[in-house]
């Protein structure tokens, strides 16, 4: 790999990066492996695979229950490992941290739980045209249980909100605003801020799906005020199998508990139980210990590196990109948001998705194909899937370049 | 020809090929020439979902009154995906016009030595797994309404 292309005006060291990455040194069908799925999942660096690694090798233990010196160190290493996250958000309390399994988890113990004590009948409940489907089904299934209605807001042709329909659905009967901040398939980056404001204004809270958002971008919640913020370890380079649920305080509180069991209560009786203080109401049974450590080292893993550094660098693989993919005769980009995150999805015209991803896939290329679990999203656009590249700040322009023509090669065997 | 010396006869196809792209070359060609499902046939029910690319199939049993009764099943097919038609293609090519029973014992080992077998991962990919099960199902289907 030539490495002045890649170093030229950007603040980080992509060598070294790269080599902090064990698995982009490996082979696929012959080919260097050229990772190009991140939005569905990043890969780990060396620090979050040692970090888990060392958990099994010396930390071993169940928290918050033993008094002996190993069960001790590693309740202070996973509350450590919720302060980093908490600083990470900027989130006024540790405890408003909750560890959950991810992304879809986190939806699932809001919309239980915000359903169960706050939607009724005739309620509405407001979510968007974009939403990855773990930001849809929740709420349909706990608008069907209450009788309750699922608005959904619309969006142009760009793949951007229409604020003023927004507007104009925020109701009396609005109980809940559930969007995503970065559009898992349009890459769209939602003003998730104007959005809080404008059903504030209402007095209704908004959870904000950060899934997609979190390793593109340095998240506040207070300057948010998001009332819930969720996001999933491993699309932040982390374990999968952990996530986050950010609640604000008296949301957290107010709401009942959602999966029940050990480590969420005071006292039990066969009369009655007495529940935990947070974040513990929550977290129901031994939790995914190393997955929340794994998680606290990759996020100290992007603050070294710097979230603006990496925003920039990716912004500036996706113009790389956008451009060359325009240049290609029958390619429509899905998604032109003006403010967009490095997720770029597209299809060819006269083929099928799923035929150029597995011509890419030949080549050594991983891209996903397919509706990506934006069904909704695709019959608005009339596609029966598209193709997506998404970057983070692991690749590279000469990664690009190889895509380009592996790209150009599938057109032509398949056309 | 049986469905094993079919199979051969597909192994031995892909071996002249030197490289992959050949043998998806090859794929797409074939899905050329599939025995196409009629229009009336691609409903609802003749849908087998893969996440992906989309599979219509159709089987219907011909000579069931000769002495042996058992008969042969044909298969017609479309896919939305290319190279999925080929997948399909191949199979009709190794399965149709066989019967019932012949169709539920095969083994279908070719797919392995022909280099596709990634696409028989379980996975939300192309649905070809699913395929070769709804082709099994019919045959059961119709060895069951011969008993």
């Amino acid at each position: 790999m030539t490495e002045l292309k890649a170093i030229s005006k950007m603040s980080i060291d992509i060598n070294k990066i790269r080599a902090d990455f064990p698995i982009l040194s490996r082979k696929v069908n012959g080919k260097s492996l050229i990772y190009f799925d991140n939005g569905a999942t990043t890969q780990k660096p060396k620090s979050v695979i040692d970090a888990i690694d060392n958990y099994y090798r010396n930390q071993n233990a169940n928290i918050h229950r033993g008094v002996h010196t190993l069960s001790q160190e590693i309740t202070v290493a996973y509350e450590n490992a919720r302060a980093t996250i908490q600083k990470h958000l900027n989130a006024k309390y540790a405890h408003e941290i909750i560890f959950t399994r991810g992304t879809s988890d986190s939806i699932n113990l809001v919309a239980s739980s915000f359903g169960k004590k706050f939607i009724s009948k005739g309620d509405e409940v407001l979510i968007s045209t974009m939403e990855h489907h773990s930001n849809i089904l929740p709420w349909q299934q706990v608008c069907e249980e209450k009788g309750a209605i699922l608005k959904i807001i619309p969006i142009n042709e760009n793949g951007e909100l229409i604020i003023s329909e927004y507007k104009r659905l925020l109701t009396d009967k609005t109980k809940i605003v559930a969007i995503t901040h970065i559009s898992n398939t349009l890459g769209t980056i939602n003003n998730v801020e104007e959005l809080i404001a404008l059903a504030h204004v209402k007095n209704i809270p908004v959870l904000v799906d950060g899934a997609q958002a979190i390793p593109h971008t340095s998240i506040d919640v207070q300057l948010l005020s998001a009332d819930f913020y969720v996001f999933s370890a491993h699309k932040v380079f982390g374990p999968t199998g952990v996530g986050i649920l950010y609640g604000k305080e008296k949301w957290l509180n107010e709401l009942p508990p959602y999966q029940v069991g050990g480590g969420t209560i005071k006292t039990v009786t066969f009369e009655k139980t007495e529940y935990a203080d947070l974040p513990l109401k929550f977290e129901a049974g031994t939790p995914h210990i190393e997955g929340g450590i794994g998680l606290a080292a990759a996020i100290d893993y992007i603050n070294d590196i710097g979230v603006k550094n990496i925003a920039a660098y990716e912004h500036e693989l996706l113009v790389y990109a956008t451009e060359a993919l325009l240049k290609i005769e029958g390619v429509k980009i899905i998604g032109t948001a003006k403010e967009k995150a490095s997720v770029l999805s597209f299809v060819v015209d006269g083929l099928h998705p799923f035929d150029v991803g597995t011509i890419l896939d030949q080549l050594g290329i991983a891209v996903r194909t397919g509706h990506h679990c934006t069904q909704p999203l695709m019959n608005f656009y009339g596609i029966p899937g598209a193709i997506r590249a998404s970057f983070a700040f692991y690749n590279t322009k000469e990664e690009i370049d190889i895509f380009i023509e592996g790209l150009k090669k599938a057109i032509k065997m398949l056309k | 020809m049986t469905i094993e010396e079919i199979e051969q006869e597909i192994i031995e196809e892909f071996e002249m090929f030197e490289d992959w792209m050949q043998r998806y070359e090859h794929l797409i060609d074939l899905g050329k020439s599939m025995p196409m499902i009629e229009e009336k046939h691609k409903t609802e029910d003749k849908l087998i979902k893969g996440c992906q690319s989309q599979v219509w199939m159709h089987s219907e049993l011909k000579d069931a009154c000769l002495p042996d009764r058992q008969g042969k099943i044909f298969y017609t097919a479309d896919s939305d995906a290319i190279i999925t038609k080929g997948m399909v293609a191949l199979m009709i090519r190794v399965l149709s016009n066989h019967t019932p029973q012949e169709i539920i014992d095969s083994k279908l080992d070719f797919i392995e030595k022909i280099g596709l077998t990634k696409h028989l991962s379980p996975t939300r990919s192309n649905g070809l797994l699913s395929m070769i099960k709804q082709m099994k199902l019919d045959a059961l289907a119709y060895k069951n309404k011969l008993v």
